[in-house]
């Protein structure tokens, strides 16, 4: 996994609420059996239409993504990191994000930014009024900032410095196998096994 | 101070513990099936990695098998990839599946509790977040994404934060014709489809405890839709009854046995939340929009936007009118469906099937729409052939398909086309969600039946 340190770049607005996995990637594109090439279906119902802002010339290079209320609802499908990792972006701004989009893209390295509305509104309106506007995550102080603002955000130390030494989940956990072992130790017998029965 | 249900199952799960850092939690049963595990395979592959434990593992394809002609090979290319991949893999890495034609075949979340290996106090992990299904069993459930998968592959851990709890209390008696489903849809039009979000639903009351296993899974399979990732119920005689001579109910039951019996909140357990339902008002409930919480009794209008004062919710609710193609002030009841889709696994349990065959019976579905019939599992169907259901289907003009997700997501070829409305008994009504430009209404297994006879939607009390 790629280091997180900071990240700035320009911002793209979605001012949408309630965006759920279905938008950000529908059920349809899920059919890979790879990582990658993800970014075609991105949003896919909304890329026909000029208006939306994928499509807007001024737009098009953004790697932060700046959401709507509840981004990332529904299934708990990780091709919606990928597709928005493989279009570009490196991290999302919003007021609040599902639980297992958190969960998914925080293990993926892309960074979720948890801000209030009120700044989610006026970062909005600093992209929309120019969207050359750079905008700088630092995971190192915890803040993203923009033209003069600078706003502080909230994440685990843990994550923070998982995220920071690019470290992968699977790898720590196997340091723990002793624990893991003797855990096994003490399962009690009449837990299930899925091996076939033989009746 | 006491725990409650959840606090107990994962403090018995506890691998190791530190401050500050997620706990490491062992997972006792994990679900696999081809859309959220080829990468995950790929994973352990490209770093060397084995399963390590086969034997809490098992694999089902599901989510996009073709419901027709499943003797022959799967006609969509990719789906033929993912489904082809998965037999790999499960070959390769030595994993237990079920494949299309097999009698255990079906959806990963009526597969589980058919075997017995779904139970209570354990946790189980599956990369579909609609794994809270095995909650209903009072075991710890949650869905995971691919990544996680992964993990649990190579360790049958996963790092987890500690979920906060919440209770919902469901007191009263349900009037006829009102379904486990009506309450699960009451409850996220109350909370919203964040209420739950960073909680452990735990759903509790005698309206709660009623219910068959079927509507117990039926409830706890839609705590995602709430934000909850998981939900559970405390286990009873139901439940231990349930499982007793399953496939794989454990040999040493009585063991298992007093051990499930410690499995209930404590009485002075305090959860961080509490909310309470009353299932004598309950009606049955269909959703109008197009998010889980957008939902109303059947006997109410379509709402007006402008009579809704948060701001957000008006705009979602006017949004999802023109994608719904509704008119505020519109009876729900004469709402004209063209699909009525039977199935998923929210509803595709063979107490769903008889509960709309027994309004079915003798009758025949509306001429003006089309009516899916999907088991939930190969074990479903075989089942309701053997109890006469599926002619009862095919008397009345349903289709009578084979076992799968179908329609619930569009995978395979179920879709919605452009514009159809559909009433459906699976769990997510998003944009898009059966089909491009489909439009979706939740409902239960009654109003399923009770809307496929009338044309538009309808309970059985309406006939
Ligand atoms: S039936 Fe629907 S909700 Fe259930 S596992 Fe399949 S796709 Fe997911």
């Amino acid at each position: 996994m790629e280091k997180f340190i900071k990240h700035t770049g320009s911002g793209v607005p979605l001012r949408r609420s309630n965006v759920d996995t279905d938008q950000i990637i529908p059920a349809v594109y899920l059919k890979r059996v790879t990582r990658s090439g993800f970014e075609d279906g991105l949003f896919s119902a909304w890329r026909n239409d000029p208006e939306f802002v994928l499509n807007q010339e001024a737009y098009k290079k953004g790697t932060v993504l700046v959401a709507g209320v509840d981004f990332g609802t529904g299934s708990s499908r990780e091709h919606a990191v990928w597709a928005l990792q493989n279009y570009g972006f490196k991290a999302v701004i919003s007021s609040r994000f599902a639980d297992i989009f958190r969960g998914n893209s925080l293990k993926g390295g892309l960074l979720t930014v948890i801000i209030n509305q009120s700044d989610v509104e006026d970062i909005w309106a600093a992209i929309e009024a120019d969207p050359t506007t750079q905008i700088t995550v630092d995971l190192d102080t915890r803040t993203v900032s923009y033209n003069s603002t600078v706003l502080p955000f909230e994440i685990d130390d843990y994550t923070r410095w998982r995220l920071m030494e690019g470290l992968d989940d699977i790898g720590l956990t196997l340091k723990e196998t002793d624990s893991i072992d003797s855990f096994e130790g003490n399962r009690a017998s009449y837990k299930p096994k899925t091996l076939p029965i033989k009746k | 101070m006491g725990k409650t249900l959840a606090e107990k199952i994962w403090g018995e799960h506890i691998v190791r513990s530190a401050a500050g850092e997620p706990d490491l939690i062992y997972i006792d049963l994990h679900l696999i099936h081809e859309v959220t595990s080829p990468q995950a395979f790929d994973g352990l592959r490209l770093a060397g990695r084995k399963v390590r434990r086969t034997d809490l593992t098992i694999a089902t394809e599901d989510h996009n098998t073709p419901t027709l002609n499943i003797d022959k090979p799967i006609a969509d290319p990719v789906s033929k990839l993912q489904v082809d991949t998965l037999r790999a893999n499960a070959k390769e890495f030595g994993v237990r599946i079920h494949s299309l034609g097999d009698a255990e075949q079906g959806i990963v979340h009526v597969v589980g509790p058919q075997l017995g290996l779904t139970q209570p106090g354990m946790t189980i992990v599956c990369g579909d977040s609609h794994t809270s299904t095995h909650g209903a069993f009072g075991a710890l459930a949650f869905g995971i994404g691919t990544s996680e998968v992964e993990h649990v592959l190579a360790t049958q851990t996963l790092p987890l934060a500690r979920p906060k709890t919440m209770a919902i209390n469901v007191e009263g008696k349900l009037k006829a014709g009102v379904t486990a489903k009506d309450i699960i849809l009451a409850i996220i039009a109350k909370i919203g489809t964040g209420g739950g979000q960073g909680y452990v639903i735990e759903y509790r009351g005698s309206a709660i405890r009623e219910l068959s296993m079927e509507g117990r899974m039926t409830v706890c399979n839609m705590s995602i839709e709430a934000g909850a990732r998981a939900g559970v119920i405390a286990p009873d005689e139901k439940t231990f009854a349930y499982i007793k001579g399953k496939p794989h109910a454990p040999e040493e039951f009585d063991a298992a046995l007093t051990y499930w019996k410690t499995l209930f909140t404590d009485a002075d357990a305090k959860f961080d939340v509490e909310v309470n339902l009353d299932a004598d008002a309950l009606e049955p409930f269909v959703t109008w929009g197009t998010n889980p919480g957008q939902g109303l009794p059947l006997n109410a209008n379509v709402p007006n936007p402008a009579e809704i004062s948060d701001p957000e919710a008006r705009g979602a609710a006017e949004r999802a009118l023109v994608y719904m193609g509704l008119e505020a002030g519109t009876p729900l009841k004469k709402i004209a469906i063209d699909t009525v889709f039977l199935g998923s696994c929210t509803n595709g349990r063979i107490e769903d099937l008889r509960a709309a065959a027994d309004v079915l019976k003798g009758k025949k579905i509306s001429s003006t729409l089309r009516m899916l019939v999907v088991p939930g599992s190969a074990r479903v169907r075989l089942q309701a052939e053997q109890e006469g259901l599926d002619k009862v289907f095919l008397d009345a003009g349903a289709e009578w398909r084979n076992a799968g997700c179908s329609m619930c997501l569009g995978m395979n070829p179920d879709q919605l086309a452009v514009g159809e409305r559909s009433a459906s008994t699976s769990n997510r009504n998003f944009e898009g969600r059966q089909g491009k430009g489909g439009r979706t209404h939740l409902v239960s297994p009654l109003v399923a039946a009770a809307t496929a006879l009338r044309g538009t939607l309808s309970s059985p009390a309406d006939l």
